[in-house]
């Protein structure tokens, strides 16, 4: 029976996009952690490391983020392990961010001038001290805008879960356009609540990056 | 015993020879000026005294601890080893006082007040001690540098290795430097300068070495080897770099 797209239909849209928000959070995380291991690795005088991480980031960056996805949802069970679609879109997603988080972390730490490495170590400061004190807060600054842009990515990308059936936003959205039969009103209040999420951020984003820009 | 001891270092970046057959003893006291053209070798020899760079043949002592042995402690060394560089090199993020503490802090482990002393302190040798609180953006090239020799001092270290710190600087701003190079040199410490101040060589110099093609070209007391150069290729240099 075809219902009419109402007031509630709106709302549902709604509720589910706090799924939207907790897949984009855990991915996030998920991207935070794994990319910060990563940027070190790629910046570790240890060269075969080096290696070893440069060619994952690039297999992950020439892969689509929808083959991660099936690959891990359809994949793995047929290897045995089972994965609900919570589980593979949060590592699906996380080593998709990883990939993009550590590349744009380590391009923030090596910008700072290899004297200021000099300057701590000549101090006696040791590597770990030299980045915690010196190379890190100073890349922070450099970092924070494009990783802003980059969550506005993953917030946007997250609609790919719902082809392995994770009732996000999109999804929801699908299923509310097939109860209703009203695709364009639909997936308008859809885009709409996408770009209240996003929009925000990209504006922060751009605040930020002139921000830095104008200090020092 | 010497107090820094270089035994015929040699070091190169590939097939480029930038030190042949380096030696050099500098004792307790001593202000050892490092003269000559760019590209001479006299920098590289500084950040090899204090491991910046490996050498690949010879050796370095610093108070008898071997600097190119793997199983020194790099980081010990360097705390008694004090470097002060051409382009001042403070960290942009702190503030002139975080400047100086950070490595007390973190590497010697003082209490934040007594490192706060301490910065007041060697801002005080330096006089900036109303820059306490100041980032480094806000000051003078001059006193960024002043502050970077302060940072250097609040390690207490043994020997301080200054590599063309008034070189960045306009004319008007050496001076303040130099002063306060003069009143470190006063107070005893041992320093090794790569400079083109000759007349800060020749005055607080106690030897001069003249660095040519990454060799040791001539040597000897400062002020008696400025005035009275024996190789031409001093001369010829004294000549560029006075006139």
């Amino acid at each position: 029976m075809i219902r009419t797209f109402s007031y509630v239909d709106v709302m549902y849209l709604v509720a589910a996009a706090r799924w939207t928000l907790a897949l984009t959070s855990t991915a996030f995380v998920g991207s935070a952690l794994l990319g910060f291991l990563f940027a070190i690795a790629r910046i570790s005088p240890i060269a075969p490391l080096r290696w070893l991480v440069a060619a994952l980031v690039y297999i992950v960056q020439g892969t689509p983020l929808l083959v991660w996805l099936f690959m891990i949802f359809f994949g793995l069970p047929l290897v045995g392990v089972s994965v609900n679609p919570w589980l593979a879109a949060a590592v699906a997603f996380s080593v998709y961010g990883s990939a993009f988080l550590g590349e744009i972390w380590r391009g923030a730490l090596v910008s700072i001038a290899k004297t200021q490495w000099e300057a701590g170590a000549s101090l006696g400061l040791s590597t770990f001290q030299q980045l915690r004190y010196v190379i890190v807060p100073q890349s922070i600054r450099i970092a924070i805008p494009p990783t802003v842009g980059f969550l506005v990515q993953l917030i946007k990308n997250t609609s790919l879960a719902a082809t392995i059936g994770l009732v996000e936003l999109t999804r929801e959205g699908q299923l509310t356009a097939a109860g209703t039969y009203k695709p364009f009103a639909v997936y308008i209040t859809v885009a709409s609540i996408y770009f209240v999420l996003c929009f925000p951020l990209t504006q922060w984003s751009r605040s930020l990056e002139r921000k830095f820009d104008g200090a020092r | 015993m010497a107090l820094v001891e270089v035994q015929r270092i040699s070091k190169s970046y590939g097939a480029l020879q930038v030190l042949t057959d380096v030696s050099l003893d500098v004792a307790k006291g001593e202000v050892v000026a490092l003269i000559g053209r760019s590209g001479s070798g006299k920098s590289t020899l500084l950040r090899c005294i204090n491991g910046l760079e490996p050498i690949q043949a010879g050796a370095i002592r610093i108070d008898g601890v071997q600097v190119n042995d793997p199983t020194t402690n790099l980081r010990k060394l360097r705390q008694e080893v004090g470097i002060v560089f051409q382009s001042f090199n403070l960290f942009p993020h702190l503030s002139v006082s975080d400047n100086i503490t950070l490595a007390p802090r973190v590497v010697k482990n003082q209490p934040p007040e007594a490192a706060r002393e301490l910065a007041r302190e060697v801002l005080r040798r330096v006089g900036l001690e109303d820059k306490l609180d100041a980032f480094p953006a806000q000051l003078s090239g001059g006193q960024q540098q002043r502050v970077a020799i302060a940072r250097s001092l609040a390690m207490r270290p043994k020997v301080m290795l200054f590599d063309e710190v008034t070189s960045a600087l306009d004319p008007e701003l050496t001076g303040e430097v130099l002063k306060v190079l003069e009143s470190v040199a006063r107070e005893g410490m041992t320093m090794i300068l790569v400079t083109h101040e000759m007349g800060f060589a020749r005055r607080f110099g106690s030897r001069a070495v003249f660095m040519h093609e990454g060799r040791i070209h001539e040597e000897g007391r400062a002020a008696a080897m400025l005035a009275e150069p024996k190789t031409l290729e001093l001369q010829t240099f004294l000549n560029a770099v006075l006139h």
